[in-house]
């Protein structure tokens, strides 16, 4: 998946100056990016070793914490907006980790795969056997996606815990999925890209 | 002796004894009038002077931190981590290390002569802070005519004066490296300092701290806190490992005249008797009483977040996850305030079993963190960023 279709809703819905903090921030080119072009204040939390070194190297402030261990280390509304790419589905507790990204920052980001796009569901249809695309390269035993879910689920978690959505944009980069992700985005958006807040 | 000297060393280094002819008040209130301070330094100070590191030393060390001595063996305490293509790079940075003032290597201490009597100072040299280290550094700092060190770098006792200097001259650094230390030390760390002490005051060799006078050294005492000290610095992990219930001599049999002696008991006697041959008793205490007596936040209404908002400098904070003398969670505290201050801050956990010992000794992972983040800071300041 080209990470710039992902990152390019995230840069315009991130103030300029603002603070930030992003969740599994990998080796950091997001943060770079929005530090370069928006003047944020990020910091980034990871505990991959190797993405924490890049980071360093790139001039990003990076913090090694682990996400399941909580958040609890930062206060309420201290962060302008609170990201997570492509990681929720390997949170333990997905919803906890969302109202916690709720608690921490005025506005949330969250990105991630859509689980009932037509690809995984023919797979698993079709060969009776659990998804692995380009997108969900694992195998189910050493995955660490532990939380599939959908845009469909994904909505109605936000409906049952009262969260507003600011904006929502659906990329799918190759035919069908290009033409018709805003049409029928729980089968043809690969990725979802939401902008949350309370 | 001859001695294959590695190419990543800064080789054969030899000390300098600086005279700071300026007074010195103390927090104390005691004035120095002048002082004397050990330096080496490795590399060589660019046109603008722009690259300097400071080195802060923790309660043992000296200014001797990288290289070896002529005729020595063994490199200074922090050699792994500077020299040529080391994290402390001197291909780019001209770094400055120096002996303390209270210490004893050769810098203004107890086992200096006060001018005053002159009688050495022994156990009357003036109570010292953390702040007295960072204001000598300083004069220091202006005997090189250097305007802003690129970072003031430390371990344990060290960190504490690079986030001292943060707050005292947040124009004059512009990172400071914090690695396995703390904003003020727990209940238990006093707890040990003070065992330490009531060992060394318990020799009776320690004559109420005036030894010098009497040409004698209360060295018992001093091997016994050291010892002390010693168990504290490394994990019950890294013992276990490296010394597990090994004999060094004599066996469990009964009847054997030999007494048991396990290795760890001759290790540590080794360590603290070597020790109480280079340390000095009054030093030790007074070094141990500027730890306990260390909090970063106190004349900032208790709160590190008002604290680290005076600084102006950039941070890098690491710990070692099997240090429980300054404990991760310590250094998770003075990052997350200094989140919240809004301070460029990058942390590090380093997966280690050598406990607090871990700042002093090689690993990939932390060479890796502390070599990334100076490399970028020397590219800034060579005009590549």
């Amino acid at each position: 998946m080209n990470m710039e279709l992902i990152n390019s809703p995230v840069r315009n819905w991130v103030n300029a100056n603002s603070r930030v903090l992003d969740l599994g921030c990998g080796d950091g080119t997001l943060l770079a990016e929005l530090q370069q072009s928006l003047k944020v204040r990020g910091y980034g939390l990871e505990i991959d070793p190797t993405s924490i070194n890049q980071c360093v190297a790139k001039g990003v402030n990076v913090v090694e914490q682990d996400l399941n261990k909580g958040l609890e280390n930062f206060a309420d509304n201290s962060f302008d907006t609170v990201i997570m790419t492509q990681a929720l589905q390997a949170m333990r507790y997905p919803h906890l980790v969302l109202d916690e990204m709720l608690r921490i920052g005025s506005e949330c980001i969250i990105t991630f795969p859509n689980f009932g796009h037509w690809k995984a569901r023919a797979y698993l249809t079709l060969r009776g056997r659990m998804p692995v695309t380009k997108q969900l390269t694992y195998q189910w035993y050493d995955t660490p996606n532990i939380h599939f879910f959908t845009y469909s689920d994904f909505e109605t978690l936000c409906r049952e815990r009262d969260i507003k959505v600011l904006h929502k944009q659906f990329v799918g980069e190759h035919f069908p999925d290009r033409q018709l992700k805003n049409v029928w985005p729980n089968l043809f958006a690969e990725t979802a890209v939401y902008h949350l807040s309370k | 002796m001859t001695l294959d000297i590695p190419k990543n060393s800064v080789g054969i280094v030899s000390a300098e004894k600086v005279l700071i002819d300026k007074p010195l008040t103390l927090a104390c209130g005691v004035v120095l009038p002048s002082h004397e301070l050990m330096v080496e330094t490795y590399g060589t100070l660019n046109a603008d002077k722009s690259n300097a590191l400071l080195i802060c030393h923790a309660l043992s060390g000296s200014h001797h931190a990288a290289g070896f001595h002529e005729g020595d063996d063994k490199p200074g305490w922090w050699d792994s981590y500077i020299g040529p293509g080391k994290p402390m790079d001197t291909n780019r940075f001209f770094v400055v290390s120096l002996n303390n003032i209270g210490s004893c290597f050769g810098s203004t201490g107890p086992t200096s002569i006060n001018p005053q009597t002159g009688e050495p100072w022994g156990a009357q040299f003036p109570a010292l802070r953390a702040r007295d280290w960072v204001e000598s550094q300083r004069l220091l700092m202006e005997h090189f005519g250097i305007q802003r060190w690129a970072a003031v770098v430390g371990g344990s006792l060290g960190g504490m004066q690079a986030m001292r200097w943060a707050l005292e001259h947040p124009d004059k650094l512009a990172n400071s490296i914090v690695i396995a230390s703390s904003m003020k030390l727990s209940a238990q760390n006093i707890a040990f300092n003070e065992i330490a002490r009531r060992a060394i005051k318990s020799d009776p060799e320690f004559r109420d701290g005036n030894y010098l006078q009497h040409n004698t050294a209360p060295r018992r005492g001093l091997a016994l806190a050291r010892m002390i000290g010693h168990v504290t610095y490394l994990s019950d992990e890294l013992m276990g490992q490296k010394f597990g219930r090994e004999l060094r001599s004599g066996d469990f049999a009964q009847g054997e005249a030999e007494p048991v002696e396990f290795q760890i008991e001759s290790y540590l006697n080794y360590q603290g008797d070597k020790f109480s041959g280079d340390f000095d008793a009054n030093s030790y205490i007074l070094i141990t009483k500027m730890l306990d007596y260390f909090d970063l936040s106190r004349e900032y209404q208790n709160d590190p977040v008002q604290a680290f908002g005076h600084a102006n400098c950039d941070f890098l904070v690491v710990s070692f996850s099997s240090d429980w003398r300054f404990a991760p969670q310590r250094s998770r505290e003075i990052t997350d305030a200094l989140i919240a201050a809004g301070k460029n801050v990058s942390y590090a956990e380093v997966e280690s079993d050598q406990g607090h010992d871990a700042f002093l000794l090689p690993n990939p992972r932390y060479e890796a963190v502390l070599g990334n983040y100076l490399s970028r800071v020397a590219d800034q300041l060579e005009g590549a960023v």
